[in-house]
């Protein structure tokens, strides 16, 4: 197990006990690798490496909603680079390719070049369009605009538990935009 | 949508289902061997000769193939829920009750006069198996399926086909306790044909709805 996949664990072991701050510090130590894991397969397959961003979110996306999944015991890399292989294979098949991808070692990939750090999705700007009108604003409070759940409570006289309840709401909206896009 | 928001959103998302995949296997199959069991009672009911039967190997191997099955589909149901989670050959443990049931029906045929293969391949309540074994796998696939979407498995198709072997083994695990045609030449044909079309069903419903 490399050094990365042993303080992925950690991070994620800590996640599940409930810690936010190692939740997220866990999802930004993963994105480079994924997003260097993405990069590669889609050079291997001859598609345009922008669409990396869109894979590297719907992976980030996939691995919350199913971070149940990782049986604690078993070490993580393995079980994430089958979920970046999943979301990989999911964009293939919307380009209506149909191929046996080979499972990348996420944990084994070098963390891409981030220049610019303008690592927007594909045409994900509109996805926020697709939420309703409550979770835009919920969301583009949490994200665009940083503000913690309890401003965002105040800011739009919510309660926080139904901020939280909306945001889990949009999580789950956006994987299923990316799921059905492109159909 | 910038990563690092994206990522700001799922942190804060901490909303999460209650129990693990697998633990909500095996509920499901505690409570989908109930509801089963419910509707059994309801519908048929044990074979009224049932303590006679009980003495017979006959009837008593069917218990021994259903189980077999029930147990070999749910113990891999419990391994596709990690995505990661590679068969292999444990896949052939699902051979495992044809195998036996193979084994059985060919002892069949050696022991008993061919005259009597017909009659006993045929038996006397076909329809109502083929009808009554789907029907007592539906609530423990259902059950299955709520589990599934718990967990998350890499081919859709094959685990809904595995909870489709599964339910059907439950189920036929009750309806043999009813059924009287004993003999492994009805059990070859046709409770393949019921747990089949479970599976196929299960394989079915799993590329719809198991996809993540």
């Amino acid at each position: 197990m490399s050094a990365n996949e042993e303080e992925w664990a950690v991070l994620m072991r800590a996640a599940m006990a409930g810690d936010e701050a190692a939740y997220r510090a866990f999802l930004k130590a993963i994105a480079p690798s994924i997003r260097a894991a993405a990069r590669r397969n889609l050079a291997r397959y001859g598609l345009a490496v922008a669409d990396g961003e869109d894979v590297v979110q719907d992976t980030l996306l996939a691995i919350h909603l199913k971070r149940q999944s990782w049986d604690q015991d078993r070490p993580i890399g393995p079980w994430i680079s089958a979920i970046a292989r999943n979301k990989f294979i999911d964009l293939m098949r919307r380009r209506g390719r149909a191929v046996q991808v080979p499972i990348e070692d996420v944990a084994a990939s070098l963390a891409a070049e981030e220049a610019g750090a303008a690592l927007e999705g594909y045409e994900v700007g509109r996805m926020l369009e697709n939420l309703n009108e409550k979770q835009r604003l919920v969301v583009r409070s949490l994200t665009i605009e940083g503000a913690s759940v309890r401003q965002t409570a105040e800011r739009l006289n919510m309660t926080e538990s139904a901020i939280r309840v909306t945001l889990h709401r949009a999580v789950k909206a956006l994987a299923v935009i990316y799921r059905e896009r492109d159909k | 949508m910038k990563t690092d928001d994206l990522i700001d959103a799922l942190a804060a998302d901490r909303v999460r289902p209650s129990m693990a995949p697998r633990v909500a296997v095996l509920w499901a199959v505690i409570s989908g061997a109930i509801m089963a069991g419910i509707l059994f009672a309801i519908v048929m009911g044990y074979r009224s000769d049932i303590a006679q039967a009980a003495e017979t190997y006959r009837f008593l191997f069917k218990f021994v193939l259903t189980l077999t099955l029930a147990t070999s589909a749910i113990a891999l149901v419990l391994r596709v829920l990690r995505p990661e989670a590679v068969l292999g050959r444990a896949l052939w443990f699902i051979a495992l009750a044809p195998a036996m049931l193979v084994a059985a029906a060919l002892a069949e045929l050696f022991v008993m006069p061919s005259s009597t293969w017909l009659p006993r391949l045929i038996g006397t309540n076909v329809r109502f198996c083929l009808t009554m074994i789907p029907l007592l796998s539906v609530a423990p696939l259902l059950a299955f399926f709520a589990a599934l979407r718990q967990g998350a498995p890499a081919n859709p198709g094959l685990a809904g086909a595995l909870a489709g072997l599964g339910a059907g083994g439950i189920a036929a695990t009750l309806y043999a306790s009813h059924c009287t045609d004993d003999s492994p030449l009805f059990v070859i044909v046709w409770y393949p044909i019921a747990i089949g079309f479970v599976t196929l069903v299960g394989y079915l419903a799993g590329r719809r709805w198991l996809r993540w």
